[in-house]
Order: structure tokens, then sequence, then C-alpha cells
């Protein structure tokens, strides 16, 4: 559904009924002042990924600008001798288990926020706004301590439970942005056809929010994926570890192994890119469905 | 289906209250895991930082560890030249980061506006690396900038600059090498929410000013700005305090350095927790960068007047 509105400006573009000539005086920029700026900061974008894609597939020891001949060697080393195999399975398991609980929290608390008007509903958003402003880095020392004291430093579970927190504000913001824009009629001419508001809000409401959730969910995951310090902190067994401490303790030892690093940054980009890539069409009219707007 | 959700943009507040479908406690019980959630896990530690903030509290040093009063507080302002420079350096950083970010993202945003060949492609790729994490914008900044076989190398091949220099360990370069390396991963995040706003400008107000002649320049200052405000406004605001408080990208690029030259304060106080286990001092760092940051949180709410449309 939400493809429909994403490319409106080609659907009136293709308007035939319109004088053509006088759209193309407003419309059409020479062609030179898109392709030339946008080579040049393309430059700028793919030459840092060509460059960690040379170092990863190129032979030790090569200072050649093309990976030729190619070797995995780089990946077989960091997967198997610096774990990232099992950094690899840790984060996915971070990552997912955050996506979960981030979106099912989320939406309890963004469907409260959309369609109920109650006491401390003003006090809450203003207290899920002030949250942006806290930042989770200076909050480290108390949220060891807090999982020290449950007996969950060095697991998992402690990291999952702060990415979450730190997830929750904004998505549950934007969830309830997206449930705002479901007309609440729609609920209510269910509830008349005899459903409960848990059916209705499940027939009716869930299937119109799945692009928001996607993208809140992917939000989420790509978060706690690539988020480091949680980890740094909270974990200290190698066999606990995700992929960006895995990175980070490739680039602080003494000579770095660039093969081997270049090779561990793919791994970690490979889920986030291909996430990037499955919701990108959504993103645009995520926002600007005017959740962000708030 | 498309259309019922595009059109009914505006919330819909509920109108008549069904006593047997709504029991009075589901709102609460709707937002219970997420207030629990977020009273133990944000709540709680930012309450214990004010409270240490006002202590000696340095398990390596037990025996100084009490109430301090305002001790903390008077040495970082009166007798720490680390945090002054450290307050400095992060300002710096913002301002250039948050600043530099705009510029290029709103210029971009409006180039993939425009309908041209390869357009969906383009977005795609000057949006990915925004994707990319802070860890791993590192890790590609240290290949492209390491003196042996990094860009420098390349570049001197071709008579530019000299063999040898790395950019990250001179303290004249470092400074510019690193906002780079984050400008990479920076320019898309405003690209993007400017491109969304971009989508919702009327063509009509467009095709007036045409019939007035406006110039395409006079366009964009009379129309595309005032229309992009709201957006630019709140994105700036969200991306300084964001850009404040992250450490991953220093921390992994420079570790603070070279001579603790690109240290901000967010670093200087997870430096001086957990290296230095001074937590009292970092909890008052700490407790100053909250009042920084709450003065911005104010100006954003007034500007973005948030929740104001339920009444």
């Amino acid at each position: 559904m939400i493809t429909e509105i994403a490319p409106a400006p080609e659907r009136v573009a293709a308007e035939p009924a319109r004088p053509r000539r006088k759209r193309r005086a407003w419309d059409e920029v020479p062609r030179r002042q898109i392709y030339v700026p946008l080579s040049i900061y393309l430059l700028f974008t793919l030459i840092p990924f060509y460059w960690i894609l040379l170092f990863a597939l190129r032979r030790p020891g090569s200072t050649s600008l093309v990976p030729w001949p190619m070797t995995f060697e780089h990946f077989e080393k960091v997967w198997n001798e610096r774990a990232f195999g099992t950094y690899f399975q840790n984060s996915v398991l971070v990552g997912i288990a955050t996506l979960v609980m981030t979106t099912l929290v989320a939406l309890a608390g963004g469907y409260a926020l959309a369609r109920f008007n109650f006491r401390i509903k003003k006090a809450f958003m203003l207290a899920l706004l002030c949250t942006q402003f806290v930042p989770g880095a200076l909050l480290l020392v108390p949220l060891f301590e807090i999982f020290a004291n449950l007996r969950m430093i060095n697991s998992l579970v402690s990291v999952i439970i702060a990415e979450t927190v730190f997830q929750l504000p904004l998505s549950m913001i934007l969830i309830s942005g997206f449930i705002r824009n479901v007309p609440y009629s729609l609920e209510e001419a269910a509830w008349v056809d005899g459903c409960n508001r848990f059916t209705a809000f499940r027939i009716v409401v869930l299937p119109l929010l799945r692009p928001g959730l996607i993208a809140v969910g992917s939000f989420a995951f790509v978060h706690a994926w690539n988020h480091f310090l949680f980890a740094l902190m909270f974990l200290s067994d190698q066999s606990k570890q995700t992929i960006p401490v895995g990175l980070n303790t490739l680039m602080s030892a003494d000579s770095v192994d660039l093969g081997a690093l270049a090779a561990g940054g793919i791994i970690a980009a490979v889920p986030v890119v291909l996430v990037f890539a499955f919701i990108q069409k959504w993103l645009i009219t995520g926002f600007s469905a005017g959740a962000v707007k708030g | 289906m498309a259309q019922a959700a595009a059109v009914a943009k505006r919330p819909a507040p509920p109108r008549r209250r069904r006593a047997s479908a709504t029991p009075r406690r589901l709102p609460y019980l709707l937002i219970a895991p997420a207030a629990l959630l977020m009273l133990g896990f944000i709540a709680y530690p930012v309450v214990s930082v004010f409270y240490y903030s006002l202590q000696n509290y340095n398990p390596t040093k037990p025996w100084r560890n009490g109430f301090a009063g305002f001790d903390n507080f008077v040495h970082a302002f009166t007798d720490d030249p680390q945090f002054w420079d450290t307050l400095t350096f992060s300002a710096q950083w913002v301002f250039v980061e948050v600043g530099l970010q705009l510029l290029f993202g709103l210029a971009l945003a409006l180039i993939v506006n425009q309908t041209f060949v390869g357009r969906s492609l383009g977005r795609a790729l000057v949006f990915s690396p925004w994707a990319v994490s802070g860890v791993l914008t590192s890790a590609i900044w240290v290949l492209l900038y390491n003196s042996q076989t990094g860009i420098t190398r390349y570049l001197a091949d071709m008579g530019i600059g000299s063999y040898g220099t790395s950019w990250l360990s001179d303290t004249s370069t470092v400074f510019p090498a690193a906002v780079v390396a984050d400008l990479w991963r920076g320019v898309p995040f405003f690209a993007i929410l400017i491109l969304a706003d971009l989508q919702s400008v009327s063509k009509d107000l467009y095709e007036a000013d045409e019939v007035d002649g406006a110039s395409r320049a006079k366009q964009f200052w009379h129309i595309t700005l005032p229309h992009l405000k709201d957006a630019i406004v709140l994105s700036t605001l969200l991306r300084a305090v964001w850009e404040f408080n992250n450490v991953d990208l220093l921390y992994t690029l420079t570790g603070g350095g070279p001579a603790g030259e690109t240290t901000t304060l967010p670093l200087y106080i997870a430096n001086t927790s957990v290296d230095a286990h001074n937590f009292g001092y970092a909890s008052a760092l700490t407790t100053v960068a909250f009042v920084i940051l709450l003065f911005c949180s104010i100006v954003y709410l007034r500007l973005s007047k948030f929740g104001g449309e339920e009444k």
C-alpha cells in the first residue's frame, strides 16, 4: 500500500493532461546539474566501500588496486581464528531479540498513546521525549551496577534489555504516529460487527501497520546490531561478544591486521545492507507520513 | 486502503468512549511494560547519577567514599582544564558535523528529488552509509587513512602529499580526518529526512510561482526552504544531541587522541569512570552534560510543539 504513495512525483509527471512545456521549465533541472554533483558525491560514498572490499579480497601484502587474484583467506581467518563466527551468532541473537521486544512493547504503548486520553499521557509523552536526550553512554556505570545486581553481567540478556530500553521511546513515538494515521472509525466499525478491541486491532489495524512496523523493527535490529558500547561494557567473555566488539578488538591490536579487519567489516555489514535494501522504499514514506514531525 | 491511510493524516481523537469496549485500566496496562523498563533502566540510572555526583565514589579508593557536596562540580568548573577542553571540543565537533551534514544532506536531497534516469539506484547508493555502524565506519576509515596502504599512499604515488603520513596520528590533520569519516555516515541521515519532507511540497506552489516568473533559486528561498524549516529545525536538534552523545566513532577511530586532541566530553566521562574508576566525579560531569542537553530539549520542545495537537 505504501509504495503507492511513495512515487507521487512520477505519477504527477506522467499525467498527460498538463501542458508539457511549462512543467519542463521548472521540473527539469539541466542534467549536468544533477549528474555532476551526484557523481562526485557517489565517489565519496563508494570509494570507502570499495576500499574495504579491496582489502578483504586481495592477497596479504598485495598493494594492487584491484582485488585480483582474489582470496577468501581473510574471511576464513577472521571467522574461525578471530571468533567472528561466534560473534555473528551472538549479534544475530541480540538483534532479533531486541527487534521482537522493542516492537511488541512499543506496539502496546503506541496504541495506548494513539487511541486513549488518560491522565498521565502528557507526562508520559514528555518522558519519552526526554529520553532522547539521555545518553546511554553516560549511564554505563549505574547500568553496570544494575545488571551486576541482577546477575546478568556477561549474559546477552543484559545487552538485549539495554538496547531495547533505548530503542523503545522513539519506536513508540513512531508507532503511535502510524496508528493515528489509521482512521479510528475503521476500528469502531469492527466493534459494531462484534469484534472485541483486540480482535479489531488485529484484523483491521495491524495489517495497515505492516510497513511502519517493518521500518521500526528494522531500525531496532540495525541499532542493536551496530551498537557497541553496551556489549563492550557488559560482556567480558570472548564467547559472548558481538561483532562490533570484535571489530574494535581487531582495530586496537598493536599491529592491525588490515585484511582481517576488512573481512570482519564486510561480515558486519552484510546483514545491515540486506535489511537496508529491504526497507529502503518504506523509509521515505514512513518518515513523510508525519510520524517524525510529531 | 492506501488512500484512506494517506488521507486521514490528522489524528482521530477518541470520540464516544464505549464503556464496554474500553476498560479504564487498559491504557495503563498497555504502557506498563514500556514504563517499567524505562523506569528501571533509564530513570533509576539517571537518579543514581545525580546521587553519585554529590558523592566521593571510587571503588579503588573506598576510604575516601562519602558525601562530597558540590566538591565535584566545583572541581570541574575551577580546577579541571580537561573538562573545559573536552567541552569545547564537543561543541566544536557538534557544530561542524551538524552544519556540514545539514548542508550536504540538503543539497543531496534536492538532487535526488529530481526526476532522472537511475534515480532509485542513485538514492539507494548515496543513502547506504546511513546503516553502517560507528565501529564499522571507523574500521573503513582506518583502512583508508593508514600510512602504508591507505589512500595517502596512492595519492603520494600521484604526487599529492608525502609517503608515510597517517592523518589520524597527526594533531593537525586528525580533526578534519575524523570529521570527514563521520560526515560519510551522517549526511545520508539528513538527506533521508529532508527528502521525505520534500515529498509533501505541493507542486502547485511552484507552478504558481513559475507563472510569476520566479527563478529556481528564488523558488528555493521562497517556497522550498520555508516548507522544510520545521524538518530542518527538528533534525538538526536531534542530530546535535546524537552527535554530542555518540562515542562509538571517536572511541574506535582515534581513541580520543592523539594527545587528547579529539576527546569529547562523553569520552572523557567514559574514561573517568571506566579507566580511572572515579564514579563520583564522572557522575558530576554527566550531570553537567545533562543540563546542557536539557537546555537543548527545551528548545526542541518549544520548536516542535510536540503533543500539542491533542486538545
